[in-house]
């Protein structure tokens, strides 16, 4: 028998790799059965879930401020109530963006669907109320695509958040809360923020730090990863009805493996993966995140089995100085109307349609910022590059316009069903009435200096 | 011999703003270097004609056999349009030369 001499440092067991971290949401719409199939199909220790796109935040600050008691994601309190039991009884934890520009009414009603469950909430994101003071500090928050200045649109800001890293949500996570909420933490942070939690890397181990990035982005967009919206043999993947979301199984080096339930349909491939590494890419050598900088072309996948693509080599730069802001403001109106012409000559009847709607238009005197029309069945996806056919049996014209005058916006959703008696035969598709004017929401990518992003802890239970 | 990218490659498109990207990916890594060859930032501006008004990106990623294309001023501000989900696939119809080396 070996003598085994007694350990001079006890340490506390560590978490057994590999940590497994999966994504149930790739953004606010996607499937609602997907997290509740994640927590019950096998094992999991972490479910993200994205609900935030560009413009969300801004959708949600009109929510808030037509009702204080709203501005998040209201999907999330009634999800974790149902998930609540088999997360407490399989030891699963959620770390989700769902609080938007609200996350302690989020907290609230997350507490009240699931009276057991411990919600850790981070804060600070939100810095909605600090733009003139970030504007006196001499910070000018330019457009980062086309060089602006923020005075521009200064009166018709909606929303403005810091994208926030993955520290303050492992420091969430340290509080032992079962659910951690954010504002705009950044996509890929939710998935790295539990590695940092549990394999205790550090603030400056940038290619670590790179890597679980790397898994946040590969997982941030849900079944993309899985065989959805796939290319490669798109007729051939498997059961697209019960698509598997993606797990990656993560290990303490900073490698780890892309994955999804055994039983689920989809595919996990290297060839999927790497459309979704390069999905919304810019310079792949500077992929930027709130905590380090990674190197996409330091990437390397390998196929080690059936839905099972494994990632390493991955490295990391020192993070940015500045932290990304995603500031929303309202640019005008919107409206899009169709009609449907059919089979004989449907594109020259669309066609004649839209030079009515225009003529039209313009005897009104309407001005708009642009009017843009569709033929759709007639090659509106591709242009001239896409074969065209010569009479096909229908088209539907879909004309949009937008500008700044709401009056103008709202003449024009009148303009389109007169047609029906009094423009070219063979119109349908016209039974939902009058198209409805919507309010245009931009983007406003800008940067502030990373001190001036302060975030805080709350524990609510 | 002449062959269409889309028998090579597959792609995936995004979008940030007014800006669309388009990733070109190989089938089989050793097409990528006709991909370099061929797939210049300028013959992809050439392709989208007047639909792209700014500059074409190119950078390259060989470790995943790809190329990444930024299209600047691609996507018109037509809020609500989904441009860029369709430039993936259109940039795959274009054809292009295929070098005899790699028949």
């Amino acid at each position: 028998m070996i003598h085994q001499p007694p350990n001079p440092n006890p340490q506390p067991p560590r978490f057994a790799a590999p940590l497994r971290i999966a994504n149930g949401q790739g953004f606010w719409g996607d499937w609602l059965e997907a997290p509740v199939r994640l927590v019950e199909q096998g094992p999991i220790d972490y479910l993200t879930l994205d609900y935030l796109a560009e413009v969300t935040m801004s959708i949600l600050q009109k929510q808030r401020q037509a009702d204080p008691s709203l501005g998040y994601a209201r999907d999330f309190p009634p999800l974790i109530g149902r998930i609540a039991k088999t997360m407490l009884d399989r030891n699963v934890r959620v770390i989700a963006n769902a609080g938007g520009v609200n996350p302690v009414a989020c907290a609230e009603a997350v507490r009240k669907a699931a009276p057991g469950i411990k919600v850790a909430m981070v804060l600070g994101d939100d810095v909605f109320a600090r733009i003139d003071e970030f504007l006196a500090k001499g910070y000018c928050m330019a457009n980062l695509d086309t060089g602006e200045p923020v005075t521009k649109i200064r009166n018709r800001i909606l929303s403005a958040n810091a994208y926030s890293g993955a520290f303050p949500l492992a420091e969430a996570l340290a509080t032992g809360a079962h659910v951690v909420l954010a504002g705009r933490a950044a996509d890929p942070a939710l998935a790295l923020a539990p590695m940092i939690h549990h394999f205790g890397w550090g603030a400056t181990d940038w290619d670590k730090l790179a890597a679980g990035s790397v898994a946040g982005h590969i997982i941030e967009c849900g079944t993309q990863t899985t065989g959805g919206n796939c290319q490669v043999d798109w007729q051939n993947i498997p059961d697209l009805s019960n698509i598997g979301y993606p797990i990656v199984e993560a290990e303490p080096d900073g490698t780890f493996v892309v994955t999804k339930h055994p039983g689920t349909g989809g595919r996990v491939h290297s060839d999927v993966v790497k459309e979704q590494l390069l999905y919304e890419l810019g310079d792949p050598k500077n992929f930027i995140a709130p905590d380090c900088i990674a190197d996409f072309t330091t990437i390397h996948l390998e196929d080690i089995g059936p839905d099972r693509v494994r990632v390493s080599g991955v490295c990391g730069r020192e993070r940015p100085a500045n932290l990304k802001l995603s500031i929303s403001y309202a640019n005008g109106w919107k409206a899009i109307g169709t009609m449907v012409y059919s089979w004989p000559q449907a594109l020259e009847k669309a066609q004649a349609a839209d030079r009515i709607v225009r003529a039209r238009l313009a005897s009104l005197g309407l001005g708009f910022e642009e009017i843009y029309t569709e033929f759709l069945g007639s090659s509106a996806c591709h242009g001239p590059v896409a074969h065209t056919c010569p009479d096909p049996p229908e088209v539907q014209v879909r004309i949009g316009v937008r500008g700044y005058d709401r009056k103008a916006v709202d003449r024009f959703t009148r303009e389109l069903i007169p047609l029906v008696l009094s423009g070219p035969p063979g119109a349908t598709g016209y039974g939902e009435g009058h198209p409805p004017v919507r309010e245009i929401v931009a983007y406003w990518p800008a940067l502030v200096p990373r001190e001036e992003i302060r975030p805080s802890i709350e524990v609510l239970g | 011999m002449k062959v269409p990218l889309a028998k090579i490659a597959h792609t995936r498109s995004g979008d940030k703003g007014d800006t669309c990207n388009i990733g070109v990916i190989a089938y089989d890594a050793r097409h990528y270097p006709v991909l370099v060859r061929e797939l210049t930032a300028g013959r992809v501006k050439a392709f989208f004609g007047d639909r792209v008004k700014g500059k074409v990106e190119r950078f390259e990623l060989p470790n995943l056999s790809a190329l990444n294309f930024l299209l600047h001023e691609a996507l018109g501000r037509r809020h609500g349009f989904a441009a860029h989900r369709r430039a993936g696939q259109n940039v795959r119809r274009s054809p292009f030369a295929a070098g005899d080396r790699h028949k």
